[in-house]
């Protein structure tokens, strides 16, 4: 038996197909440039130099270093925390969603409050606000509580901010898992006699166990790869993103920085490999099929009652952190004076450059969506649709961006960059302008858009395109006359998506920004860090306006224009 | 319109294809189809029957380009086309879910593949009205797909392939998402449509039924390998194998030997005594043999050939429904009409037999 013949005759297929070819090439070369060649500097350079050769020295002054060991240790200990914290809170709202009836417009609407928030929240606001709610001047514990020396700094700090952060992710998550458990399996045990706390401890609970282990691991990944917060709120507290930013811009200690990246980079990838090699496809086995008709909600007031309190608590706990931002901008000085003034938002524009940061950002994230989206879908569609050799590489590398913590690829796009490609020279051009930042932010928000293009292709029946294949259309006529317009919405949403990544991105950024550009994420980091809350603030808000308009622009753009309207219309 | 007859109607030859695939669970290669050979005539309607796994879809996506063989060229109007993509084939597919583009309406899907090769826009709209008229669609053209029934869906999805006149029309189960009454009615108007043009087709279906009454050839595949081809009347009379026997339609098989072969005939020593079946070859007497009958070809009645006893006797309206015992053998038996006849009960004994030419010796 020889399969030589077919793979050959796929091979002259291919061949004969330009477009396919060149885009096949184009990816591959982007990918490995972009994703894996900075990751491979960051290798070489944790274990080379040119004056010591070949070495785990690096490695070796590291891990004696007593902060760097400690950095890992807090990086864990955080991680662990904020990843089953934000797991059960997260479950805990969507089984209220699902199962709980709780059917007052109030409720829902905190709900979608809560799970819109992901997507607009830009970095530094919850720690922000967490420091001005509870720090030494904060208005809960020292105006309302009259406590005057609470620190907010370090361990609980930086749990409590992400937990808050990263719950919304988990909550969509479960509610997804929850709505495809068949609520007959759950009805079965209630009719053989199982209590409702059994039924939940029984059947449901070990159906989401996967799914759990998945957005714990998730979550988990997230926090030790997120610096803003930490940054802010951390105080003496370092972790393993902090730590190595600081040993690159305060030390200059590039090898050592790279040894420490390394080392991060192995954390998450072990996880990574983890959650998606293993958790989520389990999840997907004892979690498919769709429920075969409407659950029978909880009624019962003693257990409503509780669950109903305790979500509204943090979801108004949440919305409270968010409206404090726009009025620490508003107020004179943050805990001392609260006469209402403009003068931050003023100052923003005639002392600190905010219009050039604004149109910075702007013009960077605008030029990076689209590029993002259309890379996104152009990766979707071949994940999906097409086959050929590359394919699995091609999904592989893009899906690895994920695992991948901004600050290692900051570290890997200077030491792969700065001196050209190989230190050759090479593409040297690129580095410290804006384009390098443009493809930063493609590359952060590649696996995001990637996603859920995939998920949205896999909706659509393969014979469709096939159809348009066989009849006569090109590659490029069957992506751009059938393919795009199907998905045209998670297209338009993943072009918001990528924009709203982009201007809130900060962590592999605030490494490779140069002072030709200002970026309104790093304005707000330095205000915040010198701890000019005032103008940190009158930045957010901007920024949150920004996101957030982008956000309802696309929704009102999708309802106009979406061609999914149509077809929903008629149905 | 004058003549409706498609200008190229085009053959297919499949010489010698093979496709192996890997078995997700165990790792190992094996033959989804195995050295596969046929010569499709311009304007024939072929089909490929089979259960489902025995290689047909493979086969007619190796044909539309989906697929390529591993072993073995395909070649179409005469040309090897093995390197082809599929949209530089002359074949156009009909799909078992439609594949209706759900963005366009009725007029846009039929006009697709006409726009695609830049036909002037008058003659698209002439092109597409006519062949709307076709498949009885007329004045749906505004509509869009999912306002449509599925019998209607199936319509679009047929015009859409038949417009471009492609050399030839490939089915994918087309009517398996109908249900049973649509799915007649959608067959005969197929094989009308098919006459009409003088177009060739290419038909995969696992429905027997289905692949009887549309086609000039059934091609019974089995485990990636033709297991007989034939008309419809040559397979169901001549089976040359139990599994084609057994899949077109229902079968008796009963075990003997030869006791005498002359004029065309062979005597059959059963075990429970002998019957005669016409037979195109001499059998040497003693060898074994089986008789293949079908149900509605034996009779029941108080005497006869072979004694048995009734074990199952239904009544199904058109027909009564037996199975008797036969020795150690289930014989299955309609007998037609049967408003007039003795009705055997279960435990009842009675004989059966059967025309010689009705039966076959394999």
């Amino acid at each position: 038996m020889a399969k030589g013949q077919s793979a050959q005759l796929d091979r002259k297929k291919l061949m004969a197909d330009p477009v396919m070819m060149t885009t096949i090439v184009l990816l591959i070369v982007f990918l490995s440039l972009f994703i894996l060649y900075p990751l491979a500097i960051l290798l070489v350079d944790s274990v080379y130099s040119q004056g010591t050769g070949l070495t785990l020295q690096f490695f070796r002054e590291s891990f004696s270093k007593y902060t760097f060991i400690r950095a890992i240790t807090n990086t864990l200990k955080v991680g662990f925390l904020v990843g089953i914290l934000s797991a059960a809170v997260g479950l805990l709202f969507a089984y209220v969603e699902v199962y709980v009836k709780v059917k007052t417009k109030f409720m829902a609407g905190l709900f979608k409050v809560v799970s819109m928030l992901p997507v607009v929240s830009p970095p530094f606001v919850l720690s922000l606000s967490m420091i001005m709610l509870f720090g030494k001047a904060g208005i809960i514990t020292r105006h309302l509580l009259g406590i005057y020396d609470n620190n907010v700094y370090g361990f609980w700090g930086i749990t409590i901010v992400q937990t808050m952060t990263f719950f919304p992710v988990c909550y969509m998550m479960f509610r997804g898992l929850l709505k495809n458990i068949d609520p007959s399996m759950e009805e079965a045990a209630r009719d053989m006699g199982a209590s409702r706390f059994k039924v939940f401890t029984s059947v449901t609970l070990p159906l989401l166990l996967p799914g759990i282990g998945n957005a714990f691991l998730v979550t988990f990944i997230e926090s030790i790869a997120d610096f803003a917060n930490p940054m802010i709120i951390g105080g003496s507290y370092d972790t393993l993103a902090t730590t190595i930013y600081l040993q690159i811009t305060g030390a200059y200690d590039k090898n050592g920085a790279c040894a420490m990246a390394v080392v991060l980079l192995a954390i998450t990838m072990l996880m990574f490999a983890v959650q998606k090699y293993y958790l989520e496809r389990k999840t997907a086995a004892t979690l498919t099929g769709k429920a075969s008709r409407a659950r029978m909600l909880i009624e019962d007031k003693s257990v409503t009652v509780p669950l109903t309190v305790f979500c509204s608590l943090v979801a108004l706990f949440v919305i409270l952190m968010y409206v404090c931002v726009p009025f620490g901008a508003l107020f004179k000085t943050w805990g001392r004076d609260f006469t209402l003034t403009t003068k931050w938002f003023e100052q923003v524009f005639t002392r600190y450059k905010g219009l050039k940061a604004f149109q910075d950002s702007f013009m960077l994230s605008l030029i990076a969506a689209p590029i993002t989206a259309l890379l996104s879908m152009i990766i979707s569609y071949l994940v999906v649709k097409r086959k050929f050799k590359a394919k699995g590489f091609i999904e592989f590398v893009s899906m690895l961006a994920m695992a991948v913590p901004g600050t290692v690829l900051g570290i890997g796009y200077i030491r792969g960059f700065a001196g050209g490609v190989f230190h050759s020279g090479f593409l040297q051009g690129i580095y410290g302008t804006g384009v390098i930042l443009v493809i930063v932010f493609v590359v952060r928000s590649l696996p995001t858009g990637t996603r859920s293009g995939i998920s949205a292709l896999r909706q659509i029946d393969k014979s469709i395109e096939e159809s348009a294949y066989d009849m006569g259309a090109g590659s490029l006529k069957v992506f751009t006359s059938v393919t795009l317009p199907l998905i045209k919405d998670s297209f338009l949403s993943g072009l918001v998506t990528a924009f709203v990544r982009s201007i809130t991105a900060i962590s592999a950024i605030i490494l490779l920004v140069t002072p030709s550009y200002l970026l309104i994420t790093v304005q707000i980091n330095e205000f915040a860090e010198k701890g000019s809350y005032g103008i940190a603030c009158a930045f957010a808000t901007i920024l949150i306006a920004i996101t957030y308009g982008s956000v309802l622009l696309m929704n009102l753009i999708i309802k106009f224009f979406g061609t999914s309207r149509k077809i929903k219309e008629a149905e | 319109m004058a003549d409706k007859r498609v200008k190229n109607p085009k053959g297919v030859k499949l010489d010698h294809i093979s496709k192996i695939y890997q078995d997700p669970k165990t790792g190992k290669d094996f033959y989804a189809v195995h050295d596969v050979t046929l010569d499709i005539a311009p304007g024939s309607f072929v089909t490929l029957l089979g259960p489902s796994g025995c290689g047909k879809t493979t086969t007619l996506r190796m044909i539309a380009g989906f697929e390529s063989p591993d072993e073995g060229e395909i070649y179409l109007g005469g040309e090897p086309i093995n390197a082809l993509t599929p949209n530089k084939r002359d074949t156009a597919m009909v799909f078992q879910s439609y594949a209706l583009f759900p963005h366009y309406n009725v007029f846009d899907n039929v006009a697709y593949g006409l726009r695609l090769r830049k036909v002037p826009k008058d003659e698209i709209k002439q092109r597409v009205t006519d062949i709307l008229a076709l498949v009885e669609l007329s004045g749906m053209e505004q509509r869009m797909t999912n306002q449509l029934s599925g019998g209607q869906q199936q319509r679009v999805a047929l015009a859409r392939a038949l417009v471009v006149e492609p050399g030839v029309l490939l089915f994918d189960e087309p009517l398996s998402n109908l249900d049973a009454k649509l799915r007649v009615q959608m067959r005969t108007e197929i094989r009308r449509i098919q006459q009409t043009l003088g177009i060739t087709a290419i038909y995969v279906t696992h429905d027997q039924s289905e692949a009887m009454s549309i086609s000039d050839q059934i091609i019974l595949m089995k485990s990636g390998v033709i297991a007989q081809m034939g008309s419809p009347t040559e397979i169901y009379y001549h089976p040359v194998s139990e599994f084609v026997a057994d899949f077109i339609g229902e079968c008796n098989f009963l075990k003997g030997q030869a006791a005498s072969s002359a004029y065309g005939q062979t005597v059959v020593q059963l075990p429970t005594g002998q019957v005669a079946v016409e037979t195109e070859k001499a059998y040497a007497p003693g060898a074994d043999c089986e008789i293949v009958v079908r149900p509605e070809a034996i009779q029941i009645a108080d005497e006869g050939m072979l004694p048995c006893k009734v074990e199952l006797s239904c009544f199904m309206g058109s027909y009564q429904n037996y199975h008797v015992r036969v020795g150690d053998t289930l014989v299955k038996i309609t007998d037609n009409c049967p408003v007039n006849k003795k009705i055997f009960a279960v435990g009842d004994s009675a004989f059966i037999s059967f025309d010689p030419a009705c039966a076959h010796l394999l």
